[in-house]
C-alpha cells in the first residue's frame, strides 16, 4: 500500500456556483418561472362543477376521484396513470436519445429548487468569493445572520413547497386555515413537513449529491446515448490547438498570435468551471455528473463575446460532429420510439374521450348455486354493480333476455335513480316456473342476459351482459 | 454510451487502487463513497437499535425482549355495548383491533347505522343503499354467528338445518318472525308416532303425505293415511293442518310444496323408498335435535335488526 492511497469515503467539496447571464440562464429562468407558477397556483383555482369540489386539480383519495378540470378520474381508469407514465418514461427516452439529458437541465424538480435555493443563496449572501470567504471566515455576526438568513428563507420556500404539495389532495382554502387553526389531519401536517425536511435537505444541502448518487435516472440516461444525441462539449480541437490552452498573456492576446503559437482558443478564465452546480471542468470530456444545463456554455459564450471571438468553444454538440462528421437526426431508435410515444399518447387520448358514462357488471352468486323453491321452481340470484362515471343523477333501467320463461324480481329497483357519481350494488333475483325448466338436458346450464340502460339516450348504449344461470340436474 | 472495443482500454485519468492484490495482479479501484452514505448507513444501524427497544425484537430464551411501544384499544362488548379501553403491549393483534374499530367508526357506516337503526323494515328494504349496507354488514354478520349451522350462503344442512335461502320458512318468514327466532332462538319438536301406531298406519300415514306434494299418485293405502292424519288416532293435523299446509307457530312444516327440510324424499328413486323414508321418520319423531339458540345475549338489538333483514333477504324476501 502506498502513501497516496485515497481514502475510502470522501467528504462533500463544496461548490460555489457563479451566477451567469445568457440564452440558456434565461431558457432555466422562464422555465424555473412557469413551471412555479403552475405548482403553487394550480391548488387554487376553482373549477364550477356540479356536485363535486370546485378544485380545478384535486386527488380526493378517500373519495377515490381524480379531478383534473373538466376529467374526473375515478378508481377504476387508474390505468391512465400506467398511460401516462408509460408517455412520460417513452418522452424521457426520446428526447434523451435525441438531446441528451434535458430533463436533468431544464425541468428535473431537484434542478430547479435547488437552482432557486441558490439564487436566494446569492442574494443573501453574495457571488461567488463572498460566499467562500464567508464560509472559510470566522463565525461572526454577519456571517451568523446571513447564515441563519439564508436557511431561514430556504425553509420557508421549503415549508410553501409542502404545503403546496398537500393542498392538492383536499380542498385548498379549508386545508389552509385548518392548518393554521391547529384542526388539520396528522397526515396534512406530516405530509408538509415531511415535504419541508426533504425540499430543505434535497435542495439546500444535498444538492448535486442527488444526481451523482441517489437518481438512478441520472445515470440510465447515459445509456440511451449514443455518437449523435446532443452532448454539451468543450471543442478540444479549438481550445487545446496543438499546445494546449493558455491564458490572456503577453504575446497571446489575440486569435493570430496565439494561432500562430499552436495556443488554442481557451483562455483558461474558468468561468466555465465556476458557474457548474454540480463542480465538473467540462472541458475534461463528457462526464457522468453531467446534468447539461448549459450554464457553462452560457460562461463561455460571455467571454467569447467579450473577447470578439467566435462563440461555441463550448456547445451543444453530438461526438460525431465533434470528429468531423454529420450529426444523424433521424436514426431507428428515435423513430422507434417516436412511433411507440405516438401510438400511446393517441391510445390514452382515445380511452380517455371514449370512456362510458357508466358502468356495469353483473355476478351470479354461487353460493348457493340455486334455490328450489316451494312451487318447484328454481331461483338463481345476481350481484349487479351499477357505477354513474358522469357529475349528475341517471336513470338506469334493467332487465333480461334469453330465457323463456323467466322472471327478474328485484322488488322495484329494475329502475333506479344513480346519484351523482355514484357505485351502487343491487341484488336481482332470476325465477323461473317448473313447466319452463328444461328436462331434456341431463345438466341444463342455461343463460341469461342482463340488459342495462341508461334511460337518457344520451348516455350511451345499453351495457349487455350474459351470465349463467343454473338448473340443476334432477329437474 | 457503449462502444464496440476488442480490450478494454486503460482508463485515462489516473484511478486510485485499494491497493489488494489478488491472484497476482487482479487489482480492486478505489472510488470512495461519499462521506455521508456512510453516516446514513450508521444511521439505519442505530435507528435498528432503537427499534429493538419500541417493538417486539429478540428472543431471549422462553421469552422475548417485549419493547416499549404501547397499543390502546377499545373493546367493545356486543350484548351490553360497554366500551372499555385497553393499554397492552406493543402488537399487530390490538393495533388489528384498534384499526377494526376504527373501520367501525368510519363515517359513513356510522351514518348508514343510524339510518338503519331509524328506519322500519319496510323503509330499509324499499331502499337500495340501505340494502346494499345491510347485504355487506349482513354478510360479515351471518358469517361470524350464522353459517356455522346455516352455511356460509344460508344454504343449510340437508336433514340437519333449514336452508335460508328458500322461500319455505318452518317458523315464518315475515321480518318480524325472524326477528323473534333470532332473538329467542326456537326448539323443533314432533312426538315419536312409532309407539301409536303400527307399522301398516305409519306405511298409510307416509303414502298418504307423499300425495299432498305430489310424490305419490293417490290411493286407498293413502285415503286409510288420510283417516289417521285427519282423525284422532295420528292427529298430526293439530300441527300440520288438516290440508297438511303446517302452523309457523309451531314450527310444523307445509307439507304440500316442493321442499323438504329434514327427510330425503327427493333423494329415493321408488315410491315404496320414499314411503319407507317417511314412515321410518314419523315413528322416530323430532326432539331436542332441531334446535336454534337464542341469540339476545350475543347480538346487540342494531345487530339483530340486520341480521333479520339480511336473513329476509336471503329467503327472496316474500312476506
Amino acid at each position: 500500500m502506498s502513501e497516496e492511497t485515497s481514502p475510502l469515503y470522501q467528504k462533500r467539496i463544496p461548490i460555489y456556483p457563479r451566477s451567469v447571464k445568457g440564452r440558456f440562464r434565461n431558457f432555466k429562468t422562464g422555465i424555473l418561472v412557469l413551471a412555479y407558477t403552475v405548482y403553487f397556483l394550480l391548488p387554487w383555482l376553482r373549477w364550477e362543477r356540479p356536485n363535486a369540489p370546485d378544485q380545478a386539480v384535486l386527488f380526493d383519495l378517500p373519495r377515490r376521484h381524480f379531478y383534473i378540470f373538466d376529467l374526473t378520474v375515478q378508481v377504476q381508469d387508474i390505468f391512465w396513470l400506467a398511460g401516462a407514465l408509460i408517455i412520460f418514461a417513452i418522452l424521457l427516452f426520446f428526447v434523451t436519445g435525441l438531446a441528451g439529458r434535458v430533463w436533468c437541465g431544464y425541468f428535473c424538480f431537484q434542478t430547479l429548487w435547488t437552482d432557486l435555493f441558490m439564487m436566494i443563496e446569492k442574494w443573501v449572501q453574495g457571488e461567488r468569493p463572498t460566499r467562500m470567504r464567508l464560509d472559510q471566515g470566522p463565525w461572526t455576526r454577519e456571517k451568523i445572520l446571513k447564515k441563519g438568513g439564508t436557511y431561514g428563507l430556504w425553509l420557508l420556500v421549503a415549508f410553501c413547497t409542502g404545503l403546496t404539495f398537500t393542498l392538492y389532495w383536499v380542498d385548498a382554502p379549508t386545508l389552509v386555515v385548518d392548518m393554521l387553526l391547529g384542526r388539520a389531519p396528522y397526515a396534512a401536517y406530516f405530509t408538509t413537513f415531511f415535504l419541508m425536511a426533504i425540499t430543505f435537505v434535497m435542495a439546500g444541502l444535498a444538492r448535486e449529491q442527488v444526481c451523482t448518487y441517489m437518481c438512478p435516472y441520472a445515470r440510465f440516461q447515459s445509456a440511451m446515448f449514443d455518437h449523435d444525441t446532443l452532448i454539451i462539449s468543450y471543442d478540444e480541437r479549438r481550445g487545446e490547438g496543438t499546445q494546449g490552452r493558455a491564458t490572456l498573456g503577453k504575446g497571446r492576446k489575440n486569435r493570430e498570435e496565439r494561432q500562430a503559437q499552436g495556443v488554442g482558443d481557451c483562455i483558461d478564465c474558468g468561468y466555465c468551471v465556476q458557474v457548474c452546480p454540480v463542480g465538473i471542468d467540462i472541458r475534461n470530456g463528457l462526464q457522468y455528473q453531467c446534468i447539461s444545463c448549459a450554464l457553462c456554455v452560457d460562461a463561455c459564450d460571455t467571454i467569447m463575446d467579450n473577447l470578439q471571438w467566435p462563440r461555441g468553444l463550448v456547445r451543444y454538440t453530438s461526438e460525431k460532429s465533434l470528429n468531423g462528421q454529420k450529426t444523424q437526426w433521424l436514426k431507428p431508435k428515435t423513430i422507434g420510439y417516436g412511433v411507440i410515444l405516438t401510438v400511446a399518447t393517441a391510445l390514452l387520448i382515445w380511452s380517455i374521450l371514449t370512456r362510458a358514462t357508466y358502468t356495469a357488471t353483473v355476478e351470479q352468486i354461487r353460493q348457493p348455486l340455486y334455490t328450489l323453491l316451494s312451487d318447484g321452481s328454481i331461483r338463481n340470484n345476481y350481484q349487479i354493480k351499477l357505477n354513474n362515471q358522469l357529475t349528475e343523477p341517471m336513470w338506469i333501467d334493467i332487465h333480461i333476455e334469453g330465457l323463456p320463461g323467466a322472471t327478474l324480481l328485484m322488488e322495484g329497483m329494475e329502475r333506479i335513480q344513480l346519484e351523482s357519481q355514484e357505485r351502487l350494488q343491487l341484488l336481482a333475483r332470476v325465477q323461473m316456473a317448473p313447466s319452463d325448466q328444461r328436462q331434456d338436458q341431463p345438466v341444463a346450464r342455461d343463460r341469461v342476459t342482463f340488459i342495462i340502460t341508461a334511460l337518457d339516450e344520451s348516455h350511451g348504449e345499453p351495457i349487455r351482459r350474459e351470465v349463467p344461470f343454473y338448473v340443476p340436474e334432477n329437474h | 454510451m457503449s462502444d464496440k472495443t476488442q480490450n478494454p482500454q486503460p482508463r485515462t485519468e489516473a484511478v486510485q487502487t485499494t491497493g489488494h492484490a489478488w491472484d497476482g495482479d487482479l487489482q480492486e479501484y478505489n472510488n470512495p463513497l461519499p462521506r455521508w452514505w456512510l453516516w446514513c448507513f450508521y444511521g439505519t444501524a442505530v435507528f435498528s437499535i432503537l427499534y429493538w427497544f419500541v417493538y417486539p425484537s429478540w428472543p431471549v430464551g422462553d421469552t422475548w425482549i417485549k419493547g416499549f411501544g404501547t397499543v390502546t384499544y377499545t373493546v367493545t362488548d356486543r350484548a351490553t355495548g360497554v366500551e372499555e379501553e385497553r393499554t397492552d403491549r406493543w402488537n399487530t393483534r390490538y393495533l388489528l383491533v384498534e384499526e377494526m374499530n376504527r373501520a367501525a367508526n368510519d363515517p359513513r357506516r356510522r351514518e348508514m347505522l343510524e339510518r338503519v337503526q331509524a328506519a322500519d323494515y319496510e323503509e330499509i328494504v324499499a331502499d337500495p343503499r340501505m340494502m346494499e349496507f345491510v347485504r355487506s354488514v349482513g354478510r360479515g354478520l351471518f358469517g361470524d354467528n350464522c353459517a356455522g349451522c346455516h352455511g356460509r350462503g344460508g344454504e343449510g344442512v340437508a336433514g340437519l338445518y333449514p336452508n335460508l335461502t328458500n322461500d319455505d320458512w318452518l317458523w315464518g318468514g315475515r321480518m318480524e318472525q325472524i326477528h323473534e327466532t333470532l332473538v329467542l332462538g326456537r326448539n323443533g319438536f314432533m312426538p315419536a308416532f312409532g309407539r301409536v301406531l303400527n307399522p301398516t298406519q305409519l306405511d298409510e300415514v307416509a303414502e298418504y303425505v307423499l300425495t299432498l306434494s305430489g310424490e305419490a299418485p293417490p290411493s286407498e293405502a293413502a285415503a286409510r293415511g288420510q283417516e289417521i292424519f285427519q282423525g284422532r288416532i295420528g292427529g298430526c293435523y293439530h300441527c300440520h293442518g288438516m290440508e297438511g299446509t303446517g302452523l309457523p307457530s309451531q314450527g310444523a312444516p307445509n307439507l304440500t310444496n316442493r321442499i323438504w327440510n329434514i327427510v330425503d324424499v327427493p333423494g329415493q328413486d321408488t315410491v315404496q323408498d320414499k314411503k319407507a323414508v317417511v314412515g321410518a321418520f314419523v315413528a322416530q319423531g323430532v326432539e331436542n335435535v332441531r334446535v336454534m339458540p337464542g341469540w339476545q345475549d350475543r347480538l346487540s338489538p342494531i345487530d339483530v335488526k340486520l341480521l333479520a333483514v339480511y336473513v329476509h333477504q336471503l329467503g327472496g324476501g316474500a312476506q
